[in-house]
């Protein structure tokens, strides 16, 4: 008798504007137009999906200066097209990233409650903490946030955002038209709150919502992360490791939640994961290296480098060796992205592989900058998640595809129905909105202050 | 004279703006924050034909007093953000333009031009923006940055108003300017070179101002519309009466209390200084339509304890006897009117069936929508950017 598999959740992230998205296959679609959205939303929601996620970014990425041209460009505002997408579909959890720095609690509390309201309960909030001056100069806030105040700052926003949320009681809105009774009296209760960063009093506009809370996701590896999820998230959107890493991960992320007086299940562990599907293990190797080829054309690794070594390498041929010179470790070259650490120590590396594998400078940065998650036909993609959630390395997976909007198909239409026979799936949804999806309770009234 | 067809717009507000309008039957008052609720409005205002729908939002709740909260219970309370909303109305509709409020007082310039930008593009080309301030203490309070003196009905402060509406000029110029960033063709994804843009096309917009800088370019890529329409209501309060619309508007909606003074408004209107497509000057009334409507306003005063009040003139008639009003203020200048209905549904009925068939009797309003876009039912042009240089001329 097999032991019975413990259900995956997996969600479809809106390929992102960076490089694992492939611009140059004649079936990528527009980044922007609605019918991409609505495309991935509905096959999602074929696949029984928990919830779409939209990423964030508040400012172009630049390189060397200028706008970084070689990378898919342009996305929407988030909860706007979300709330587009939650008239043109019926299940699907709508999930939106917003950040913390560049936003006020109050408007952003009740943009999500709306959501919540219009899709019936289905809105989740991504929460992140963007902090730099580059993004700060399209905003009045502007600056920069040192990084305990980001997490200070969010946790505060977290806490007050509920707090609104909690405002109007369950059930306030009466509307008895015989006794002409609206709202039930006391029921919209004054809200008032004092801290460092936020000091507001008054009255939420928008009533509680279906899901009471919208859920909230963080998505973050650090340490600070992973103590803000334990303390304020359902899910935590993480890096996908190998499956010891993966283990490490969840073992020690849900043993913070008993300091908080939360269970295990009240937090879900989804790394974000691509995927690549062929009829055979072999084709989809084959096609895998080919994927990687597209998401790194000559001048992306030429671009890659130049984050590294922070110079203008462009005189070096991408199929040529790495440059002798060392990196500039003074100069940032890339602006609106995530930096690399210790540069340093990247390039010693980047060389050693090099030489030891006698890699091209294309082909380098297409060993080092990224890894397929799921490889194979669809019988081994299947076995591979339910291996990787069984085993306790996970709860469920963000699938990012690499071509909009078409790149999920192959996965809802040869994967999904073996992961739902293998019973590690659902083969309907049993709930309406997102938590019940999760398997999340809905928050209680008031919570204390 | 004045000829073609007058462009009609109707103003969404819970169920309607009399306060009682909630208890009539067919109101489905328990749905007010339903998409369903808002969908149906919405589908009906389309299939009357009608140019477009403004949906009120305010970072208050609705009371009877100037700047507090009441504690009524026996009227409608809570609204949805006016901008969501007319996103999921989008995919549910093909032609009628979707204009939500959102304030510029509180808000982000950036956010609020990307959210409009986005509604335009899930509309495809429908999108416009009433720009609303926000002179209240108690919204002040909400977001805990800024103080703004208790409003006092009996002392207008003209130097606040003033000020809010300079500041709300601002984040217009910014919206546009962020809306013009990406020129129309910035996208090439010329596979030889690599690049998915041409980078030389996507443009800071380095605006420096008084309340806030905003260094651009926008995350969005240009609408569908260019530029989605703006939209302000102004009840002349100004030292300077309409500066505002006539500096940062397409659309002003003005209230006028009868045809003398619709004249008046529209000559200190089209006295103020201003460049570009002239402003569209557009009438706010509020409505009771039908053979029955005199009545109906009636019970729905007796229901709430009160005449009706409205900063709009209150008209309650039958489809004709408002037709032949409209066309009567469309003498003194008005272009549109924005229709405020008394109550949800039978107003709102009473304007996209009665009202516009009269109008169609007298040959005043269309059979059918002619543009897929706002910016066409309107008339209006669509913008080349601002940032664009014609073929061989140097920047």
């Amino acid at each position: 008798m097999t032991p019975p598999h413990r259900q995956i959740h997996l969600a479809a992230h809106f390929p992102g504007v960076n490089n694992t998205t492939v611009w140059a296959d004649p079936r990528a679609g527009s980044q922007i137009d609605f019918s991409s959205f609505e495309h991935l939303a509905r096959t999602a929601e074929r696949g029984k999906f928990d919830f779409f996620f939209l990423a964030e970014g508040l400012r172009l990425r630049e390189h060397k200066g200028r706008i970084h041209d070689l990378d898919v460009v342009g996305r929407p505002e988030s909860l706007t097209v979300l709330s587009a997408l939650s008239a043109v579909t019926e299940r699907l959890g709508l999930a939106a990233t917003v950040n913390t720095t560049f936003n006020e609690p109050y408007e952003l509390a009740r943009r999500l409650a709306t959501l919540d309201h219009l899709s019936g309960g289905r809105a989740a909030w991504n929460v992140v903490t963007t902090n730099d001056a580059f993004t700060g100069a399209n905003f009045r806030r502007g600056g920069f946030l040192d990084r305990a105040d980001r997490y200070r700052r969010a946790e505060e926003f977290v806490r007050l955002s509920r707090t609104l949320w909690d405002s109007w009681e369950p059930d306030a809105v009466v509307a008895d038209p015989e006794r002409g009774v609206f709202v039930r009296p006391g029921a919209i209760r004054e809200f008032r709150h004092e801290g460092p960063q936020f000091t507001v009093a008054g009255h939420f506009t928008v009533p509680r919502s279906p899901q009471g809370h919208p859920v909230i996701i963080q998505a973050g590896d650090s340490d600070e992360g992973r103590e803000f999820a334990a303390a304020n998230a359902d899910v935590i959107f993480t890096r996908h490791g190998t499956l010891a890493e993966g283990k490490a991960f969840y073992a020690d992320v849900k043993s913070r939640l008993a300091r908080y007086g939360r269970r295990p299940h009240e937090l879900k562990i989804m790394p974000g994961v691509t995927f690549v599907i062929g009829d055979t293990d072999a084709e989809a190797a084959e096609l895998a290296a080919e994927i990687r080829r597209q998401q790194v054309s000559p001048q992306t690794a030429i671009a890659f480098l130049e984050q590294i070594w922070g110079r203008d390498l462009s005189g070096y041929d991408p199929d040529g060796p790495l440059p002798d010179i060392e990196p500039d470790l003074s100069t940032e070259v890339a602006e609106g992205r995530v930096r690399h650490h210790d540069r340093a120590a990247v390039a010693e590396r980047w060389r050693a592989v090099a030489r030891e594998k006698g890699l091209s400078i294309r082909e380098l940065v297409i060993e080092m900058t990224g890894r397929q998650s799921f490889v194979g036909s669809p019988q081994t993609v299947a076995k591979s998640m339910a291996e990787f959630v069984a085993a306790g390395a996970a709860d469920g997976f963000i699938l990012v595809p690499h071509l909009i909007p078409g790149g999920l198909d192959d996965f809802v239409d040869r994967v999904v129905p073996l992961l739902q026979e293998l019973g590690a799936f659902r083969a309907e949804y049993t709930g309406t909105t997102l938590r019940d999806h999760l398997g999340i309770a809905v928050p209680a009234g008031k919570e204390a202050a | 004279m004045t000829t073609g067809h007058l462009h009609l717009a109707v103003a969404l507000d819970g169920a309607g703006w009399h306060p009682a309008a909630w208890r009539e039957a067919g109101a489905h008052a328990r749905e007010l924050f339903t998409a369903r609720y808002w969908a149906k409005l919405a589908g009906e205002a389309e299939r009357g034909l009608l140019d477009f729908v403004t949906i009120e939002d305010a970072f208050r709740l609705q009371s009877t007093l100037p700047d507090d909260v009441d504690d009524r219970t026996d009227q409608v309370r809570g609204r949805l953000d006016a901008v969501l909303l007319a996103a999921s109305l989008a995919p549910r509709t093909r032609h009628i333009g979707l204009v939500p409020t959102a304030t510029t007082t509180h808000t982000e310039p950036f956010h609020v031009a990307m959210g409009i930008a986005t509604l335009d593009h899930v509309s495809r080309g429908r999108a416009g923006w009433r720009v609303q301030v926000s002179p209240r203490a108690s919204e002040a309070a909400h977001f805990g940055r800024r103080a703004i003196p208790r409003l006092d009905p009996e002392f207008r402060d003209r130097a606040l108003l003033a000020e809010l509406f300079e500041e709300a000029a601002d984040a217009v110029e910014v919206a546009r300017r962020l809306w013009d960033s990406w020129e129309d063709d910035a996208e090439i994804r010329d596979v030889a070179t690599g690049r998915f843009i041409d980078r030389d096309k996507l443009h800071y917009i380095d605006f420096s101002g008084r309340w806030f800088s905003v260094k651009g370019p926008a995350i969005t890529p240009r609408p569908p519309q260019g530029r989605p329409i703006v939209a302000v209501l102004d009840h002349g309060g100004t030292a300077v009466p309409y500066e505002l619309p006539a500096r940062a508007a397409d659309i002003v909606f003005v209230t006028p209390q009868d045809r003398e003074d619709a004249a008046r408004i529209v000559e200190r209107v089209r006295a103020v200084p201003r460049d570009g497509e002239p402003l569209k000057i557009f009438a706010d009334l509020l409505v009771f339509v039908g053979p029955d409507a005199a009545e109906r306003k009636a019970r729905l005063d007796e229901l709430d304890g009160a005449e009706l009040v409205s900063d709009a003139a209150i008209v309650a008639g039958t489809a004709d006897e408002l037709a032949d009003l409209l066309l009567d203020w469309r003498e003194a200048g008005i272009e549109g009117f924005r229709l405020r209905p008394g109550a949800v549904p039978a107003d709102l009925k009473g304007i996209a069936r009665g009202l516009t068939a009269a109008l169609r009797r007298r040959g005043a309003f269309r059979h059918a929508y002619e543009s897929a876009t706002l910016r066409g039912l309107l008339g209006l042009p669509r913008p080349a950017s601002r940032y664009a240089t014609a073929p061989g001329r140097l920047p």
